[in-house]
């Protein structure tokens, strides 16, 4: 009953990796794999000195690492705030509507905010109504990058408030009784009871995401970008596109992207066993 | 009662306010879209629309659903959703269901185990994937969209996870019974964990329909394009050369109403599914997640 799954694995996911010998190769489309010749480590060092690469691979940092301090900082709050709901209906509500942008695409929702937030969108017309000037979201690097760090959060903190809303379900009604007696308030009441029973699924959440610090959303970059911010916004997921797919240079192109997932594979390795130890977390 | 105090009470109703906007930013861009896709174009084009239809019609639901192309892609779309979540499933549940078994029953079972979640952790990336595609002859092929995300470990772990907790008495009374494998799976185990099913082709079917890069990359042929790839290529890259060079119908494709009604036509299947998608997830979700 495995063999199908395992078949499939095989060719899609485990030739591909053979695929990888690509990167110290000088790769002809015609003589293939088995007849390109090697240049060894070339093209990596290519990489370390182009100055595009370079600034690509601090963009994929600087987008990440902002996505990931926020994408659990937003979160976080937010289980806090929602925790102080009594009205059970509200609370269903919001959570109802919170977690909905996490199913919709970023192709359409990089439409839509390319509509809204274009030079002639709705956002600019009411900036410039209330007398601003119209900002660039999507035209200026730095701009660029602050939507980007946005809209993902705005997409994702819904659904990523789902483990630490568990967290709190999980908390004794007691603690808070008792504390109740002893005449704390309920501002030092979510200091030493709530947030405590957080913490350690925070802990759990952002060590697994040091794994993630290279990957900083292709779909919605790749959605949003435009030539204006490459120098900003490009990322090593969009660069690796472009140079590989659109301008044929495979053999670079593969190099970069295996500089990534090794990379990533590494933190991912190391977040684990800190995540494991800090923790006590394990997954299997 | 803390609740009574004057401090908690402008608390609460700062936090209600707060919550209230919070969710109105999550829902304000899609009903927006919506009221520009039912409002008449001199308006919309002007951006007189903010979340109430001006003029409102349907002339743009017409034109869309009458335009040849976004019906190629609108069906290609559902027929790539349809055979993805069959293939993915089938497969999921097969392997999901010998991997279920302990390692006294299954002796490679830890092997196999790693063999899969290896993938998840490092992957040749899209050079060698898109090689490999070529080299395969499955360019414009409706199979390198679906093959290649075909055994989704995640959710491969998720429903071993479920298959796990069905009691061992059950499976032990069916193999004595005279059942084979596939009768066990079929009859007692697949029954048993229909909310696990549902969670789980929900989630691959939001997955395929919102499945765009593999098109882009794998098919060549617009017409074979499914829907999210079309928008793609249509509204987010204004790529009008790659669809259609016929004058009459990129007028149709330009316009903005017309624009926001591809939109919300793609959105649409997400926002059906959705409320029977939100009742299941977040138990399979924590239950994935969240392990003691």
């Amino acid at each position: 009953m495995l063999l199908p799954a395992a078949l499939v694995t095989l060719i899609f996911a485990y030739v591909p990796m053979g695929g990888l010998i690509m990167a110290f190769q000088d790769f002809k489309p015609y003589d293939g794999v088995f007849n390109s010749p090697f240049v060894g480590l070339e093209h990596f060092r290519f990489m370390f000195e182009y100055p595009d690469s370079k600034q690509v691979i601090i963009n994929t940092l600087i987008i990440a690492g902002l996505k990931i301090v926020f994408g659990l900082l937003v979160p976080f709050t937010f289980a806090i705030l929602l925790n102080e709901i009594r009205l059970t209906l509200f609370k269903r509500v919001v959570q109802t509507l919170v977690y909905l942008p996490h199913f919709i695409s970023w192709v359409i929702l990089g439409a839509i905010l390319t509509d809204m937030l274009g030079s002639e969108g709705i956002v600019n017309g009411m900036l410039q109504a209330m007398g601003m000037d119209p900002i660039f979201w999507l035209g200026d690097g730095n701009w660029f990058r602050f939507t980007v760090v946005v809209s993902d959060i705005w997409q994702n903190f819904g659904f990523n408030t789902i483990v630490f809303l568990a967290a709190l379900a999980g908390v004794n009604p007691s603690l808070y009784e008792a504390a109740e007696v002893d005449g704390a308030n309920r501002w030092k009441q979510t200091l030493y009871i709530t947030i405590p029973a957080m913490i350690p699924i925070t802990v759990v959440v952002a060590t697994l995401s040091i794994g993630n610090i290279l990957n900083a959303g292709f779909d919605q970059i790749f959605n949003l970008y435009n030539p204006l911010v490459y120098d900003k916004g490009d990322i090593i997921d969009t660069f690796v596109y472009r140079t590989a797919i659109l301008n044929g240079q495979f053999s670079f192109g593969t190099a970069v992207g295996m500089f990534k997932s090794v990379v990533g594979l590494v933190l991912i390795v190391i977040s684990y066993r800190l995540a494991a130890r800090y923790a006590g977390y394990k997954i299997f | 009662m803390y609740y009574k105090t004057s401090g908690y009470r402008i608390f609460s109703i700062f936090n209600y306010t707060l919550l209230t906007l919070i969710c109105i930013s999550c829902v304000l861009p899609l009903l927006h879209i919506l009221a520009v896709s039912f409002s008449g174009s001199a308006p919309a084009n002007s951006n007189l629309v903010g979340l109430l239809p001006i003029d409102f019609n349907v002339e743009a639901y017409t034109k869309t659903l009458n335009n040849s192309n976004f019906h190629q892609a609108l069906s290609m779309g559902v027929y790539r959703t349809l055979l993805g979540t069959f293939v993915g499933m089938v497969l999921i549940v097969l392997a999901a269901y010998a991997l279920s078994k302990d390692s006294h029953g299954f002796r490679s079972r830890s092997f196999y185990t790693w063999y899969f979640l290896f993938t998840m952790l490092f992957s040749g990336g899209i050079v060698p994937a898109y090689m490999l595609i070529r080299n395969l002859d499955l360019m414009n092929s409706i199979w390198a969209l679906v093959l290649p995300v075909a055994v989704n470990v995640f959710n491969m772990v998720l429903m071993m996870n479920f298959f796990r907790a069905v009691p061992k008495e059950l499976e032990e009374a069916s193999l004595i019974d005279g059942a084979g494998h596939f009768r066990t799976l079929w009859s007692v185990f697949l029954p048993i964990s229909m909310p696990a099913l549902a969670t789980i082709s929900l989630f691959t079917m939001v997955f395929h329909w919102n499945s765009w890069f593999d098109g882009l990359l794998f098919i060549t042929d617009y017409k074979k394009y499914p829907l999210s790839t079309f928008l793609q290529t249509v509204i987010v890259q204004q790529d009008f050369n790659k669809i259609n060079p016929d004058v009459n119908e990129l007028k149709n494709i330009s316009q903005r109403t017309v624009k926001s009604a591809q939109i919300f036509i793609g959105t649409l299947p997400i926002l059906l599914v959705y409320p029977f998608l939100q009742k299941y997830f977040v138990k399979g979700i924590i239950l994935g997640a969240v392990k003691e």
